[in-house]
């Protein structure tokens, strides 16, 4: 298959990106300044990442739809507000994560922001649930540009008027161009941020406008470094069809409204988890020293018996160590608990640690 | 000081006397990106030609390092264990790995010298 490209793609080609292929997208790893520069240029000033080859999926419809919604959906959609977002799952019946998702509620119906390589099969269980009953549009028109950091409300707000206003995880139609922009005030950095849906042929000189002010492009290699700080999952790392919200540490997610009478894909185990509780489950872990522990590194207990393994490791920039998620037995998710981790051979000492191992500066919802 | 050669694996050395110095080249740390961790071999342990003698860790991926003679390690860079971003400022000057006490000084022939290197590293990331 031909390997796709984002409406961006010049651009990072003329701004010295080297690329990876990414969910079948060739998508900036990094630029010229590299991951440690890119990562702390985006805590203290504002980075730029193309997420174009995200999905966004619009499905049209009324109070209908939102009952049908939530009869898929772990949330309390009738109380959300319009233009209000919510971090959720698509499960299937044993509560294992096929998607993880954020969905806001719009004036004609709902935008669903998915995973680049989960997208397509995500549209085919959603269609077939809602069996044809709306309008569904998986966006090919539409870039997904986001700007992180602490300066990136002053130049978003630059260039798209009142985007400040908007509140943490909440949405909102502005005009760029004579054309209709969703911005919402959301991220995957730990940063204050936004994420901008925009017309495909806009987007390049948009995304300019906002290098001119002072943003940089930061590639998916710190985009990956940032989010572990932050402490958030990654599809196919920490989630997956074998694992439950529950078992992701992911139980704030899921509506207390919705826990009482159950009524969604997977409500039953995840009831049932939440009573009996998970036998592993999601943590941070810090090695000591300078060790770095990647994914399937095996974990042990001090007297050597495993007890679980990495889903992602690397270094942290701005903790300036080593940092690590993994699942464990529940008996050995206690923070402070000695652990050993099994690279080339040796087994390593590490801690459970809280999470984020980073945390941001700012307020929720002030500008 | 002999003239500096290069391996297939990307590691540069230079021999004074029967000792020879090696590290990673500038092209292989361009290739590896930001390198935040270096793991080298015991000093006294034993190392073989083209066995592995180190592992380098960038934020991506860890990579083997090689060692490109065969030789007793009589030291070692104990800087870049502490500081690991320094093989990216110096990787071919004080960015050095460790320190081999060659047993067969022939095994440097098969080595390619800096114009067989550069045209080597330039074919092979095209």
């Amino acid at each position: 298959m031909e390997i796709k490209k984002t409406s961006l793609n010049k651009l990072h080609q003329d701004s010295q990106a080297k690329f990876v292929e990414f969910a079948g997208y060739e998508m900036p790893i990094q630029y010229s300044k590299g991951v440690i520069e890119e990562h702390k240029f985006t805590r203290s000033h504002a980075g730029i990442f193309d997420v174009s080859h995200m999905g966004q999926l619009f499905i049209y419809g009324n109070e209908n739809l939102t009952s049908d919604l939530e009869k898929i959906f772990p949330l309390d959609l009738k109380n959300l507000q319009q233009n209000c977002s919510k971090y959720s799952f698509l499960m299937n019946e044993e509560a294992g994560i096929y998607d993880d998702l954020i969905i806001t509620k719009l004036k004609d119906g709902y935008l669903i922001i998915l995973n680049a390589a989960c997208k397509e099969k995500d549209f085919e269980i959603l269609s077939n649930i809602l069996s044809k009953k709306y309008k569904m549009e998986l966006s090919n028109d539409r870039a997904l540009v986001a700007i992180q950091g602490p300066k990136a409300v002053k130049i978003l707000n630059e260039t798209i008027n009142e985007v400040k206003n908007l509140t943490f995880m909440t949405g909102n139609w502005f005009d760029y161009n004579g054309q209709k922009l969703f911005v919402t005030r959301s991220g995957y950095t730990g940063e204050d941020g936004f994420e901008v849906s925009i017309l495909n042929d806009l987007a390049e000189e948009f995304t300019k406008s906002l290098i001119k002010k002072g943003a940089e492009l930061i590639g998916l290699g710190a985009r990956d470094t940032l989010r572990l700080e932050a402490g958030l999952c990654l599809y196919g790392h920490e989630l997956d069809l074998n694992k439950t919200p529950v078992e992701a540490n992911l139980k704030w997610a899921i509506s207390k409204e919705r826990l009482s009478n159950g009524g969604f894909v997977g409500s039953d185990k995840i009831i049932n988890q939440i009573k009996e509780g998970a036998k592993q489950i999601r943590v941070g872990i810090k090695p000591e020293g300078r060790l770095i522990a990647r994914e399937k590194t095996k974990i042990f207990n001090e007297t050597e018996l495993p007890i679980g393994e990495i889903t992602s490791g690397t270094f942290g920039p701005s903790i300036n160590g080593p940092i690590a998620m993994g699942y464990v037995d529940k008996e050995f998710s206690k923070i402070n608990t000695k652990i050993l981790l099994e690279v080339r051979g040796k087994k390593h000492p590490a801690n459970i640690c809280k999470l984020p191992f980073y945390k941001k500066s700012y307020v929720k919802g002030v500008n | 000081m002999s003239e500096v050669k290069f391996s297939k694996e990307h590691e540069w050395i230079i021999l004074d006397g029967d000792v020879a110095t090696i590290g990673i080249t500038q092209h292989a740390t361009e290739m590896l990106g930001d390198i935040v961790f270096a793991e080298l071999p015991d000093k006294g342990s034993n190392v073989e030609k083209d066995g592995t003698a180190g592992v380098v860790e960038s934020t991506k991926a860890a990579s083997d390092v090689y060692t490109p003679v065969s030789g007793e390690v009589v030291d070692i860079n104990q800087a870049i264990v502490d500081d690991p971003a320094k093989i990216n400022e110096d990787p071919e000057g004080t960015a050095w790995f460790f320190k081999l006490k060659m047993k067969d000084i022939s095994e440097l022939d098969s080595l390619m010298n800096k114009e067989e290197y550069d045209k080597f590293a330039k074919e092979s990331s095209s």
